[in-house]
């Protein structure tokens, strides 16, 4: 299960990569989310994946690590927050240069 | 303290002649001589106990992690220096006060002054040889002001900028070289460092240390091949060079070399490296003398062997010439200095510096040319004058070494020729100057007498150069020896100071050197002409094309990394990443750890593979932007249930409703965005974006793969175990939360709030295009407002309501709490917006969001403070139980108000972006969209 959990996480990352690395704002912006989803995953995974382990007391025999979930939890949301600060960024660049190339210019 | 104070005053003076500039020149000289005469004073109340051989420390720790202290140290070394540099200095005050003409700024003169004086006397009084360091760069910094000071000329600024490069990268050489030393010595105090003479020598990087200090004595003290940039800062008012460039700035690297000589002197590299530098210079600066046409550079270039002489002595590596290089500093002061006066005289009175020119001044000025003359034939080492005495010392020393072999008849040969070609150039400057027929063409005619104090300054100095000479044993002695002796850490050798020790070789050596300087000056016009034939060499003029290389290369180099590109810049730091975590994995023996691993479940192992797939899927439509936006939330959905399956459901929760306003929020912003994306990278980019992806994701596969193949210590036990004795919550992550890292969430929502209002401030006065078809040119649905859903809808928004607020409720002991109780909220206020519109909702619902932001950071930040009036720390949390009728039993925490902040928080901040988002759309256009 691991090595398929990894592998997972490297193709969310690889495809977060390469559409981070596009000319145009808006594959950016999905680029940044897919890495987003993979970066919450991986600090979640630090705790370890356990099945049937809630860290909620008296309700299962063992707990699975409450600390990176209560990190990604957060994460979550301010990645929420940051996805929102970088779209209007993009809207507004494109309402100021009317491209909305990630250089505020058509490119050559 | 005294120390400190003599170090402090100049500094502190440097306001007093900028306060007295408007007074007159008079006025401004004796403010700017105040602080020096005062601390000249302290300094010789120091006196008596710097001649019994005592050392007189003072510590202030500064940043002793670093092994930088404000200590200082007050030796007859630095007691010498401190005294040439204060004693020079007020007379350079007051020559200046003659020198300077009444439109020149003298307070600013003053002021650049003062600061070198300070600096000045920091390196020669410091402890700390990281403090020394910095008043060091300071003398680069203020001589740089000094030889600029007359900003308009060129030359002036060509040669502060070559001055200020050239001493500034020794500074940073020598920066290393202290480092090092420190490093060995295991201190960077100077008296721990003296004393690990031994250690040093004996370590493998000594011969890095000795070239790195080396580095920065040389280029400081103008040796060769680094010499050049001293006949430049000619360009300096004369002040700056009787001041800097003859009596104190040059002599910081000689200092170095005296101040250091107990911890690095004594080995073969030494004496190899600084006594042939020392020679070459001494040379190369005598010959170069000889033909300089202007008065400063003959001066300058002297300079130059003089300074060069005193470094092959301390490169001779006994006792006695470092006695001797000292008692040169001494005398080499006094009449370079009186002469740089004399010179500045004479090209105030005549208008020019050009000895062709310049003839016959002694009818002239026979006042001046007698000081002249004097201290011109002390440079040249004649009898009865300070720099004979120190000179023939140096003929002495120079037979006593044995290291070159067979060689050993070259120093002394190579020595008496420099001295053939000092009495030379200064047989040049009497004779040219004030003999040799009438002036002609000068500027100034008839040139005369300057002020009657101009002079003064000239005659203490000259008169010290005779008093030396004739008496020295009643003058100089024991300042030598107590400089001499701090210098050798106290073993002082067995000399002499008197002017006949018999008819011995170095007399001899001094006798040929006066005959054969005298043939010289005789046979000087045919040398003239064959140093005329020669091919010019112009230092300046190869300094600024290897500056203007580099500054070429430079910029070059800048373009090609910077060229505007964000996605040249992006590939540069993926890759960068890449590298480093490739560099730390791989030191591992092997990927797989020693945790067993899990079996696959088919359900999960769907639910990933379909994950993956749908990671792919986005990627390859990202052209077809809503297609791919779509497979996104899919991919998000999968990480929702991939958190419910690893027994996280508050993450799972929070995750699926965050990406239901992600997904509201990218639909938004689609709208005004082009639907499609045009292929524009060429396919070579394509590649390279192509590799540094699967890079990125084969390492993070690798590095969670290792990470989970491993076993792990977590410090989650102690919030498992203290979670309801402590945080009255049976829900630990909620506990984690909102108590015992409460402090971070506060921060968190702070983070939330400000991206909001930061957003509001974006999307203020923002106009866009609005579309009026979409991509394939159909309209916009008529029907905005669907019925059914409008329907649905209403009746959905109470229930979602209160279900927030059962899960807000429920959050301290069962997944759920204030994140995930807002983003229901909004999620349930955003479907009206939706279905209904921005009018009608806002209408209905008119909330301001801005205010329920903030006033969720404030309840928040609130409860913690409450923790201060039952005087526990920020954010202390209690809980208690009560019982609510209907309700049952419940247990209320004061936590759950600071998860109340949360909870307000999260609704006014999604809904102050997504509200104001959607409004753009219905502006202008005249109709809603959302």
């Amino acid at each position: 299960m691991e090595a398929l959990f990894a592998v997972t996480l490297g193709i969310l990352t690889a495809s977060g990569v390469y559409l981070l690395l596009r000319a145009r704002t808006f594959p950016v912006v999905m680029g940044l989310t897919l890495i987003s989803y993979a970066v919450n995953l991986f600090l979640f995974a630090m705790g370890r994946l356990q099945t049937g382990a809630a860290s909620v007391i008296g309700r299962s025999d063992v707990y699975g690590d409450p600390l990176p979930q209560a990190l990604v939890l957060t994460a979550i949301v301010i990645g929420f927050a940051m996805t929102a600060f970088l779209v209007v960024l993009a809207l507004r660049s494109v309402g100021e240069t009317q491209t909305d190339h990630v250089d505020g210019r058509e490119s050559a | 303290m005294v120390l400190a104070l003599i170090i402090a005053l100049p500094f502190l003076g440097v306001i007093l002649p900028l306060l007295t500039e408007r007074l007159g020149r008079s006025a401004c000289s004796v403010a700017a001589g105040i602080a020096p005469l005062a601390a000249l004073i302290l300094l010789l109340s120091q006196q008596g106990g710097v001649f019994a051989g005592e050392v007189t420390r003072v510590k202030l720790e500064w940043l002793p992690a670093l092994g930088l202290n404000l200590s200082l140290r007050l030796d007859g070394l630095g007691f010498l220096f401190a005294l040439l540099i204060l004693g020079i200095g007020i007379l350079v005050i007051i020559y200046a006060r003659y020198y300077l003409s009444k439109q020149e700024a003298a307070g600013r003169f003053y002021a650049f002054l003062l600061l070198f004086m300070g600096a000045m006397l920091g390196v020669v009084l410091s402890e700390n040889l990281l403090l020394m360091l910095m008043f060091w760069e300071l003398t680069s910094l203020s001589s740089f002001l000094l030889i600029g000071f007359w900003s308009a000329r060129s030359d002036a600024r060509k040669g502060a900028r070559m001055a200020l490069a050239i001493t500034g990268g020794g500074g940073l050489a020598l920066l290393a070289g202290v480092l090092l030393l420190g490093h060995i010595a295991g201190s960077f105090e100077l008296s721990q460092v003296l004393a690990a003479g031994y250690a040093i020598r004996a370590h493998e990087l000594y011969p890095v240390v000795l070239v790195l200090v080396l580095l920065g004595v040389f280029t400081k003290s103008a040796q060769f091949p680094f010499h050049f940039w001293l006949p430049h800062a000619m360009a300096a008012p004369t002040p700056v060079s009787a001041y800097l460039h003859s009596a104190t700035m040059v002599k910081a690297g000689v200092f170095l070399l005296a101040r250091l000589y107990p911890a690095l002197a004594g080995s073969e590299w030494w004496f190899y490296l600084v006594s042939i530098t020392g020679l070459i210079t001494l040379l190369v600066g005598a010959g170069m003398a000889l033909f300089q046409h202007d008065l400063k550079g003959l001066l300058a270039y002297s300079t130059i062997s003089h300074l060069g002489l005193i470094t092959l002595l301390f490169g001779l590596d006994t006792r006695l010439a470092a006695v001797a290089a000292v008692f040169h500093i001494i005398n080499h002061a006094t009449f370079k200095a009186s002469l740089f006066m004399a010179a500045g005289i004479i090209d105030h009175e005549t208008g020019s510096r050009d000895m062709r020119r310049i003839n016959g001044m002694w009818k002239y000025m026979p006042h001046t040319a007698l000081l002249a003359m004097v201290a011109a034939s002390a440079m040249a080492g004649v009898p009865l004058l300070n720099g004979f005495l120190s000179k023939e010392m140096f003929f002495t020393e120079t037979l006593n070494q044995h290291l070159l072999g067979s060689f050993n008849w070259v120093i002394p040969a190579a020595a008496t020729l420099a001295g053939v070609f000092s009495v030379a150039y200064s047989l040049r400057f009497i004779h040219d100057v004030f003999f040799n027929g009438e002036p002609i063409n000068l500027p100034k005619y008839p040139p005369h007498e300057p002020p009657r104090y101009m002079k003064v300054p000239v005659e203490i100095l000259v008169f010290l150069c005779l008093l030396v000479g004739v008496v020295p044993a009643y003058t100089v002695a024991p300042l030598l020896a107590a400089a001499a002796s701090a210098s050798l850490g106290g073993n002082l050798p067995e000399y002499s100071l008197s002017i006949w020790h018999g008819l011995n070789l170095p007399l001899l050596m001094s006798v040929i050197a006066l005959l054969g300087g005298i043939l010289v000056y005789l046979c000087r016009q045919p040398l003239f002409r064959w140093y005329a034939g020669l091919p010019t060499l112009d230092a300046s003029l190869l300094f600024e094309r290897a500056m203007l290389g580099l500054v070429r290369g430079c910029a070059r180099l800048t373009n090609w990394l910077e060229d505007g590109s964000l996605q040249r810049y992006q590939a540069f730091l993926l890759g960068s990443g890449l590298v480093v975590v490739a560099v730390g994995l791989a030191p591992l023996p092997q990927m797989s750890g020693s945790v067993a691993l899990s079996p696959i479940d088919p359900i999960t192992g769907l639910g990933m593979v379909m994950l993956a797939l749908a990671a792919m899927t986005t990627v390859v439509f990202h052209r077809q932007r809503l297609v791919a936006l779509l497979m996104l939330s899919v991919v998000g959905l999968l990480v929702a249930l991939a958190f419910a399956r690893y027994s996280a459901p508050d993450l799972a929760l929070t995750q699926l409703s965050v990406e239901v306003v992600t997904i509201v929020l990218l639909m938004l912003a689609l709208f005004f965005l082009p639907a499609q994306t045009r292929g524009e990278s060429s396919s070579i980019r394509g590649l390279r974006d192509f590799i540094l992806a699967i890079g990125c994701g084969v390492m993070v596969a690798m590095l969670v793969f290792a990470v989970l193949t491993r076993p792990y210590e977590s410090i989650s036990a102690f919030f498992l175990a203290n979670s309801v004795s402590g945080g009255g919550g049976t829900n630990v992550v909620n506990v984690i939360l909102v108590d015992f890292r409460g402090f971070d969430t506060l921060g968190e929502i702070s983070v939330l709030a400000i991206a909001g209002v930061g957003i509001y401030a974006m999307l203020d006065g923002l106009r866009l295009v609005h579309p009026s078809t979409d991509a394939q040119g159909r309209s916009w649905a008529r029907d905005r407002h669907p019925l059914i859903l409008e329907t649905l809808s209403r009746v959905l928004l109470p229930m979602a309501l209160l279900i927030s607020v059962f899960i807000f409720l429920r959050g301290h002991n069962l997944p759920g709490g204030g994140f995930i109780a807002g983003l229901v909220t909004a999620v349930a206020l955003i479907l009206q917006y939706v279905a209904s519109g921005i009018v009608w909702t806002q209408q209905r619902l008119p909330m301001n969001y801005h205010r329920m932001a903030g006033a969720g950071v404030m309840v928040a930040g609130v409860t913690g403070l409450a923790s201060f009036v039952f005087e526990r720390p920020f954010l202390t949390s209690t809980f208690g139980h009560f019982n609510i009728p209907l309700i049952g039993e419940i247990e209320l925490a004061s936590a759950m108000l600071f998860d109340l902040g949360v909870y307000l928080t999260v609704v006014g901040a999604t809904l102050l972006i997504l509200a104001n988002l959607g409004k753009l759309t219905q502006e202008k256009a005249g109709h809603e969209v959302v």
